[in-house]
């Protein structure tokens, strides 16, 4: 029997330009959208990881943002609000030789999937997961989300919101994702990078993109978060989880969005356990079930 | 007089953890292995120590589809056992009971009664938990309990705590059957011999295992789950074993995620299930519609218990039957199967799996809280002798289109990975390619695709089963393991002379319209038993077919018996 194939050897097989994984679909988003940077640091970072694209499986929830698979040549599911995450870990499993990326907005992860986030990160499902934030619910035409600011006045909430905002940086960082990165949407060169390197981390993997959105967000606009986004210290040190918190917390403080990688540790993917499950059990697809059966007999 | 000659019904009842649990299992192995047909039924106490256990073993040297009508002879470990079963005591049943123990029973007229002291017995041979062996040795003298298969199932299933705790239970099952050979048998209950033809390759299982056992046969490769009450053992099962085929179990946060991981598993190519009662089946509601727009397989096993809402969680109800056929908004489709007995739970559910992958939709399994525990004996499962479907996969030739319009309604599926077969499953109404459309024209079109391509279910599954032949003055209608009631009921009132037929479909949805009709055209008047308050299958019946069933519904978190099916039969031809 041959040895099953690693996602990593999946890896550098094939030299395409990122518009080559850029499916026909014409993309919906308004003009000036922030996830248009998203799809291009998306598209370049494929072009230098080298997957072939039907070695891709590319899942998301609902959205502006979970329109993005349509416009990425891979094997892709298009599901519901908030479940992209556990669909995605069923994917995962069932071939853990194969990259997967999910992606969507600040609502559809932080809101109504939030149940699912810290199960990816505990338990290191091998994928990517990249969080298209723009601090508001754009497709329903401009309520505040999970990340918006309190100051933010949404249409359900006219008077502005009374909510503090939540941190998804934080929020992975206590749950133990293995690997922690955030950036500038319009900053392709370092979104891109972030994308690559996770999609190459062994582990969950989890980015956290700013996006601005141009029509229902005047607050965290384009200028705001570049001006707000500060690249993180040379010497940071990534394999510290209280380092990272530290710097997330005192940028806060000043006002600033830390960018960069922010944290990044090697443990065992919940699919490398799994397959010692199976290496231990002695398992394989032809054991004979009347082994299982005989231990029924009264 | 039963019909069921040599049928002997014993219950057993005490405090949780006293070993009732263990004097039952090892009464129906024992009767299992000598090739008696055996039926259990149990109940357990909500908390997790203590309180009220109860397990009854119905053994018999003819075939038996249910727990029957009450006990023959009640073996009772302390006072609550005899306080909860006292009413049931009538005259020629026997007792078994502790003496002395916590309680004095005020032994009603007519009632043999065999005081065994179990209690004091362990506590002398020092072996205090043996306390359950000393009323297993009683039983096994007083009504004929194949004596040498019990050594040998104590033997078993201590052998792997030592020699010392084999023998101590011997010796407390010994002592137990000295204590009632010194005592005067005056009752008439016996287990009777075994036919020379009896089947002695048999398992003995519960219906929750025999579902997971189903799934491997079938050929699942991935399962998630979330633990709920009754539901929670085909997870056990399939944790244990799955791995040794090369599967992957996990656990979910909750059963919204467990749905959606087995959709993503599925499309990845995998024979995906999972597990739930009630509650969980109302969470994955929406997912069920995804699964049915976006054509992905998958197997969903509802173990149903009481509800609404949390409902009476370890009782039995047959109550899920509109949630399974309707639940999730907009037109949903899906194939809604229920099983009978043990010996369903195991190949209906690989039929649940060859239904989902041939027709690439949700594929829903109702078993209930009672058959969720009874074990029963069934013949040896050969694996071989199952039919298996796997989905059709695209040919690699042309232009892939994922939900191609074909004469069937089934478009080929292709696993990620392939070259050429890249494609979108989505939520979204889409068109043949599986990208986004709206046009009305087009969710005509797909609609119309996606339900005639399960027009032909039926025609994949045996016809529902009649009971009985020619002209009927009562037919009756049932589901579940309501069927094995109604089962004996018939045979019982045919005994008496009655004109019955009895019509037991277990592909629920879509309904078999045509055979209900030519069932129906049989029989003057139509009765459907079922334990649900709204009489949820009559109301699907008189929905879709000409069949105006007189409904009977119980849901007092009990089976109905035979005898309350016999009555409601007689009412009606009175």
């Amino acid at each position: 029997m041959n040895a099953p194939i690693k996602l990593q050897e999946r890896f550098h097989k094939v030299q395409l330009e990122p518009k080559d994984y850029r499916d026909g679909v014409a993309s919906f988003w308004c003009p000036g959208c922030g996830h248009s940077g998203v799809l291009t640091s998306f598209l370049r970072s494929l072009s230098e990881i080298g997957v072939e694209p039907e070695n891709l499986v590319s899942i998301s929830g609902i959205g502006c943002s979970s329109r993005l698979p349509y416009f990425v040549k891979s094997y892709k599911m298009h599901t519901l609000h908030g479940r992209a995450g556990p669909v995605a870990t069923g994917a995962q499993l069932a071939r853990p030789d194969l990259a997967v990326v999910v992606t969507g907005g600040d609502g559809d992860g932080f809101s109504i999937g939030g149940g699912h986030m810290p199960h990816m990160a505990r338990k290191n499902v091998n994928m990517t997961y990249i969080l298209m934030d723009n601090h508001v619910y754009g497709l329903t035409k401009g309520q505040t989300s999970p990340t918006s600011h309190r100051i933010m006045k949404g249409s359900v909430t006219p008077f502005g919101a009374v909510e503090e905002p939540l941190d998804p940086i934080m929020y992975m960082l206590t749950y133990g994702a293995t690997f922690v990165g955030q950036a500038f949407a319009g900053n392709v060169k370092l979104a891109s990078q972030l994308i690559k390197e996770g999609m190459e981390h062994k582990g969950f993997s989890f980015i956290n993109l700013l996006s601005h959105c141009p029509t229902y967000n005047e607050i965290d606009t384009a200028k705001v978060f570049k001006s707000a986004c500060e690249t993180l210290d040379v010497g940071h040190d990534v394999t510290d989880v209280s380092i990272a918190m530290q710097v997330v917390q005192k940028a806060k403080q000043e006002g600033r969005i830390p960018t960069g990688l922010l944290y990044k540790v090697e443990r065992p993917t919940l699919d490398e356990r799994m397959a010692e499950l199976v290496t231990r059990v002695g398992g394989h697809k032809d054991y004979d079930l009347r082994k299982v059966i005989d231990l029924s007999r009264p | 007089m039963d019909l069921n000659k040599n049928d002997l019904i014993i219950r057993v009842g005490g405090e949780g953890g006293e070993g009732v649990i263990s004097v039952g299992d090892f009464i129906t192995q024992a009767c299992a292995r000598v090739g008696l047909d055996v039926y259990t039924f149990k109940t357990f106490p909500a908390e997790i120590k203590g309180g009220y256990a109860m397990y009854q073993v119905r053994a018999s040297t003819e075939p038996v589809y249910n727990h029957g009508d009450t006990f023959d002879v009640l073996c009772a470990f302390n006072g609550e056992a005899y306080e909860m079963n006292k009413a049931r005591l009538k005259p020629g049943h026997a007792l078994v009971y502790d003496c002395p123990g916590d309680f004095e029973p005020d032994i009603p007229e007519g009632v043999h009664a065999y005081p065994i002291p179990m209690t004091q017995t362990a506590k002398e041979l020092n072996n205090v938990r043996a306390k359950n062996m000393v009323a297993m040795g009683a039983l096994s003298v007083l009504f004929n309990i194949p004596e040498a298969s019990l050594r040998e199932v104590i033997e078993t299933k201590f052998t792997r705590r030592g020699d010392a705790v084999v023998q101590g239970n011997l010796k407390a099952f010994e002592r137990g059957q000295e204590l009632a050979r010194a005592l005067k048998k005056t009752d008439s209950w016996a287990i009777g011999t075994p036919k020379a033809d009896a089947k002695r390759d048999v398992i003995v299982m519960s219906g929750n295992n025999a579902i997971g056992l189903g799934a491997l046969i079938a050929g699942l490769e991935f399962f998630s789950a979330y633990p709920i009450t009754p539901a929670t053992e085909v997870a056990i099962y399939v944790a244990k074993h799955l791995p040794k085929r090369g599967g992957t179990l996990i656990q979910a946060e909750d059963e919204i995620a467990s749905i959606s991981q087995v959709l993503g598993a599925a499309y990845a190519g995998k024979k995906s299930m999972t597990s739930t009662s009630g509650p969980g089946l109302s969470l994955m509601s929406e997912m069920l519609g995804m699964s049915f727009m976006s054509e992905t397989p998958c197997v969903v096993v509802d173990v149903q218990r009481g509800g609404p809402s949390t409902g009476l969680p370890t009782k039995h109800e047959q109550s899920d039957l509109f949630l399974a056929i309707h639940g999730g908004h907009g037109d949903c489709g899906r194939i809604v199967l229920s099983v009978e007995n043990v010996h369903d739970c195991i190949g209906l559910t690989v039929t649940a799996f060859n239904l989902a992958e041939k027709y690439q939709c949700p594929v829903i399994l109702l078993s209930d809280g009672s058959l969720a525990f009874s074990t029963q004996s069934v013949p040896y499962p050969n694996p071989d002798d199952y039919k298996i479907v796997n989905r059709e996969r695209w040919d690699g030739k042309g232009e892939f289109k994922r939900y191609a319009l074909t004469a069937s309604g089934i478009s080929p599926m292709v696993d990620p990975g392939t070259p050429g077969g890249m494609h979108i499953a989505t939520g979204l109404e889409h068109n043949e390619s599986g990208m986004p459309s709206y046009a009305g024209e087009n969710h005509e079109i797909m609609q119309a695709k996606r339900f005639n391509k399960l027009k032909t279910v039926a025609n994949d599954m045996p016809l529902a089963e009649v009971d009985g032949q020619g002209a009927a003055d009562i037919g009756v209608i049932a589901w579940g393991s309501t069927i094995g009631v109604v089962r004996e009921a018939l045979q019982r009132l045919r005994a008496e002379g009655c004109k019955v037929k009895g019509f037991y479909p277990k592909l629920l949805h879509p309904l078999p319209v045509q055979q209900f009709e030519d069932f129906g055209a049989g029989c003057k008047r139509i009765l459907l038993p079922e334990v649900n308050y709204l009489g949820q299958l009559a109301h699907f019946v008189r929905a879709e077919t000409s069949l105006r069933p007189e409904s009977y519904t119980i849901c007092g978190g009990l089976p109905f018996t035979p005898e309350m099916i016999v009555k409601r039969v007689k009412e009606m031809l009175a």
